[in-house]
């Protein structure tokens, strides 16, 4: 691994966003895909500028590790204010297909074979 | 199809399915290059601090200890409105493997890149995807079409098991590293299907 880098620097300040919380009351992927949902686009930009910033970058889907890498804050971290925000209604985890987002098991064969399909004719 | 009602009453809107694969193996193997050549955005780094549920882990050695977040590399590729794959390429070394506790979950599967030159770099990534039961292709990384070693002398020196396959590949040609992901796709359905 190479030395730290800038982010480093970062390392305690933006947990101070979260208020000190290093995990969520749900548990998101980090590739986990959200959007904002009607309420958020109401009522997410009275939720300070970090909030904001998310809930811009979620007008299209977005998956948690993007906006961390977006944001230029820790997955950590990103995880924590997503997390809330999905518990507060502003942002919308629902699947086209209706399985949950929490799942965590690994794809069945219907889904792979959907990934070959797909691969085979980007 | 469900959809979640929002409070004014609307319908809010549902997200595309995401599906990942891990690129993994030894420092400059070429992962960062495998995942860009067919990725639809520039590969993206962030920090991926400790996880939760690592936390209390003790994690050897002093690099580890002076600094809990690494790089990790990552790219997109749309397969259709609804369908998301995400290609994450991680450090390969033993300490790390905190990490990929948490990229597996869920993952189609893993790509090992080897570069024959320095073999033994990619044994950690090998033992771990084995460990946990991750299906797994072996994908030689043969920069203008050289290698060192046979496939063969390859999988004697990693010793997998035969059913994993293994594959050459060039991380910097799009057709190539579609090939890869395929054979990981293929490879995934047949361990489903057994």
């Amino acid at each position: 691994m190479t030395e730290p880098t800038g982010i480093d620097r970062l390392r305690v300040r933006p947990y101070a966003l979260t208020g000190g919380r290093v995990r969520s009351t749900t548990e998101l992927a980090l590739e986990t895909i959200v959007i904002l949902t009607d309420r958020g686009a109401t009522h997410g930009e009275e939720r300070g500028p970090e909030r904001r910033n998310i809930c811009r970058l979620c007008e299209e889907p977005i998956s948690i590790i993007e906006i961390s890498a977006r944001l230029g804050l820790p997955l950590g971290v990103i995880r924590v204010l997503v997390g809330d925000m999905v518990t507060d209604g502003l942002l919308n985890t629902h699947r086209l297909d209706g399985t949950s987002a929490e799942s965590g098991s690994r794809p069945d064969q219907r889904l792979l074979e959907r990934v070959l399909h797909g691969l085979q004719t980007i | 199809m469900v959809f979640k009602r929002s409070e004014r009453g609307r319908v809010d809107r549902p997200v595309p399915i995401p599906v990942k694969i891990v690129v993994a193996g030894g420092y400059a193997v070429g992962k960062t290059t495998f995942v860009g050549s067919i990725s639809e955005i520039e590969p993206l780094t962030t920090e991926a601090a400790l996880t939760s549920r690592s936390e209390g882990v003790d994690i050897a050695g002093d690099a580890a200890k002076s600094s809990t977040t690494v790089a990790m590399d990552f790219g997109r590729i749309t397969l259709g409105d609804d369908l998301i794959l995400y290609l994450f390429g991680t450090p390969g070394q033993d300490r790390f493997h905190f990490m990929w506790d948490d990229l597996i979950r869920g993952a189609i599967g893993a790509v090992v890149l080897v570069d024959t030159s320095r073999l033994e770099d990619c044994f950690p990534a090998v033992d771990y995807f084995e460990s946990a039961g991750t299906p797994f292709v072996v994908a030689v990384n043969a920069f203008f079409g050289r290698m060192q070693h046979s496939l063969g002398d390859v999988r004697e020196a990693l010793a997998v098991s035969p059913s994993t396959p293994m594959v050459v590949t060039d991380a910097r040609d799009r057709e190539a590293t579609k090939t890869t992901l395929l054979q990981l796709v293929q490879h995934a359905l047949s361990v489903a299907a057994a």
